[in-house]
């Protein structure tokens, strides 16, 4: 049984301008011990499948559909009471900005320790001792006397650290990291990347890894979740993804990361942004960003395919499944781009694009 | 110990402030026309203008205002407030003395109503924001603000003393702190302490609606704390480092409101004896009064600074 079975999430906000499917029809599995990573441009869903997770879905937002089967149990039916006592616990998030996910006014200490008394009934001293040790663990320096401190004597990097701590409190069986890592400079970025693979590893954690930056997920990720529009284009292992991308978005995504030794002169940009999810285009919402778009793309809602065989996709772990009429052979004009792997990058050229 | 050096500082930054406003105040008394003598004199419609003269020469009236200052300044700073002329023997100590003791405590009794009725509706209102309870409660605050507090006062007198009759119209002569005493405050303390009220519930309201938008409260949720906790541990101590600025402030309020709620409910206290001093041209009295009006908003902005430092430890006073 998988940690997580989510199956045909949907979860609409409904806004002044009209009602916004932020998560639409989505399904995907995170296994025991597994480091899951999503991935889309801001605006993809990406948050709001994460905040869905926790049953933290706010006024306007509203989870319309699906079900959140963790450890075979759905969240969506639980009590709140029960939901209660899973998160911090047995799901923890990371959030993307630490500096405001602290509240200033009680000490890191406090706030960690908070979390372990309420959780696992341990009493001031004991949870105090905890959480030295935890401080400790993630890597910061003179923990015990680090407890006492308040969030603004804390430097960036040690914030997310305490961040993560707290989110380890409980031992949690999945870790939601939502950006974990974008508020923080490049170096730092590389060492607490290493850290929460490192931790989750030694707690045995799932991770749900969240983010816009492909390096990220490489670094970290086993498997790959590509969303656009509330809707996931393409799932595949991390390598996969990697060195042969089926979507059109996962290759434009690709082709936009900088890298050392690069001759383009400018970076590739996806043209244009994400629709309006008040008003979503016909048929595959990518096609008008898509350079290889065709008629058949405005009028046909692509689904996750099998590439090889175009065989609606199974939803194993493991299996690589794109949401491109190309596989479904609706398109005549094929996708024109080339992968080549120089040393360690892969490196995609778009062929002539078409208008 | 930072704060405490601050507190010392802050207490000693009091005295310029309190020698400026005893200055205006001198200054500004001075421009009215007619003095304590001219109200003594149309009392006694036989005193001559010789001894209208002699008494003013007594008191140091005819001298020029600067030199009067001088003379009052130096009495004051041993600890002599001077006469109340018009009443002879009462010196302006034994009417603070006995006076500023009443006006504390309605002045209290106003302050603790405000707060006890604003926080909690205040959180109730950020909390339940735009449903029912939150309209009704803006629709209260906004009359608390908008009516007047001698009417309102009035009209408390003529319900809880002749409609309902279950409250006393004069303040009874038994201790301040006898049962009756705080029973009849309950009309004047609301009366007082209304407007203020009003005020900060929607400060209150506003400032924790702001703070329950911000991330570290779905971080407190995530972490699976109840409700209770995160509204009224982690949300509860940011949401009030503003509303102790706006309470600060507002003591002024409730200083200037004594005045005329002290009148309306005959209410010994300070407030009351302003007004008479100012009919009755008693320049001592009015100064001394303003100085403790000055005293009460220096030391209430202190209290301000200091709760701050508990609520905020950002905030270092070095």
């Amino acid at each position: 049984m998988a940690l997580v079975e989510i199956n045909d999430l949907t979860v609409n906000f409904y806004t002044e301008e009209g009602v916004v499917r932020a998560v639409d029809d989505l399904s995907y599995t995170i296994e025991r011990g597994e480091k899951f990573g999503v991935v889309g441009e801001s605006g993809a869903g990406k948050s709001v499948t994460a905040m869905s997770l926790m049953r933290l879905i706010e006024d306007p937002g509203q989870i319309e559909s699906g079900e959140i089967l963790f450890k075979g149990e759905d969240l969506l039916e639980m009590s709140e009471e029960r939901v209660r006592s899973i998160r911090g616990n047995e799901i923890a998030m990371i959030f993307q900005d630490a500096q405001t996910a602290l509240n200033p006014v009680y000490t890191v200490g406090e706030q960690i320790s908070e979390v372990i008394r309420h959780h696992l009934d341990y009493g001031e001293r004991e949870a105090k001792e905890r959480t030295i040790r935890l401080l400790d663990e993630v890597g910061i320096p003179e923990a015990e006397a680090r407890y006492s401190d308040y969030p603004h004597e804390f430097s960036g990097g040690m914030q997310q650290r305490a961040v993560i701590a707290m989110a380890l409190s409980c031992d949690p069986d999945l870790l939601i990291a939502d950006e974990p890592t974008t508020a923080l400079d490049v170096t730092i970025e590389a060492k607490i990347l290493d850290q929460l693979e490192d931790l989750a590893d030694e707690f045995d954690t799932s991770i749900q890894l969240i983010t816009h930056d492909l390096g990220v997920i490489a670094q970290v990720c086993d498997r790959v979740m590509v969303m656009y529009g509330g809707r996931p284009v393409e799932k595949a292992p991390v390598e996969e993804l990697y060195y042969d991308p089926k979507h059109p978005y996962s290759v434009g995504l690709m082709s936009s990361i900088p890298r050392i030794g690069d001759t383009r002169e400018r970076l590739q940009t996806i043209p244009g942004t994400m629709p309006d999810l008040v008003d979503v285009p016909t048929g595959c919402s990518f096609h008008p960003r898509c350079p290889y778009a065709e008629e058949a793309c405005t009028r046909k809602d692509p689904v996750l395919v099998d590439p090889e065989t175009g065989h609606e996709a199974s939803g194993d772990p493991g299996e690589h499944a794109a949401a491109c009429l190309e596989y479904t052979g609706d398109l005549t004009g094929g996708l024109d781009y080339t992968v080549e792997v120089d040393g360690e990058d892969p490196q995609i050229t778009p062929g002539d694009q078409r208008e | 110990m930072g704060l405490r050096r601050f507190i010392v500082k802050r207490v000693l930054l009091t005295i310029p402030i309190l020698f400026g406003v005893s200055i205006v105040t001198f200054g500004m008394v001075h421009l009215t026309p007619g003095d304590p003598i001219d109200v003594l004199v149309s009392f006694n419609p036989d005193v001559g203008p010789a001894e209208e003269a002699a008494l003013r020469e007594r008191y140091g009236y005819d001298l020029p205002v600067w030199e009067q200052y001088l003379r009052w300044i130096g009495n004051v700073l041993q600890g002599d407030l001077g006469p109340v002329i018009t009443r002879s023997g009462v010196s302006v100590n034994d009417v603070i003395m006995s006076r500023l003791p009443e006006t504390i405590v309605l002045g209290l009794f106003g302050w603790v109503f405000a707060l006890v009725i604003a926080i909690p509706t205040g959180i109730y209102a950020a909390v339940n924001k735009d449903d029912l309870g939150d309209h009704v409660s803006r629709f209260v605050a906004l009359s608390g603000i908008s009516i007047p507090n001698f009417w309102l006062g009035l009209m408390l007198i003529l319900f809880g003393a002749l409609v309902f009759n279950i409250w006393p119209v004069l303040p009874p002569r038994k201790g301040l702190l006898s049962l009756d005493t705080l029973w009849f405050l309950v009309m004047p303390g609301i009366t007082i302490g209304t407007a203020s009220a009003s005020t900060l519930m929607r400060i209150m309201r506003s400032s924790m609606a702001e703070e329950l938008n911000k991330e570290y409260v779905t971080a407190a949720r995530a972490k699976g704390l109840p409700e209770r906790t995160v509204i009224l541990k982690h949300v509860l101590r940011n949401s009030l480092i503003s509303v102790t600025t706006v309470a600060a402030f507002l003591t002024a309020n409730i200083v200037a409101g004594s005045v005329v709620v002290e009148v309306v409910f005959s209410w010994p206290g300070l407030g009351r004896e302003f007004v008479q001093a100012i009919t009755s041209r008693e320049v001592n009295l009015i100064l001394a009064i303003t100085l403790f009006t000055g005293v009460a908003l220096v030391l209430a902005n202190l209290l301000a600074d200091i709760v701050y430092a508990m609520l905020d430890p950002r905030i270092r006073y070095d």
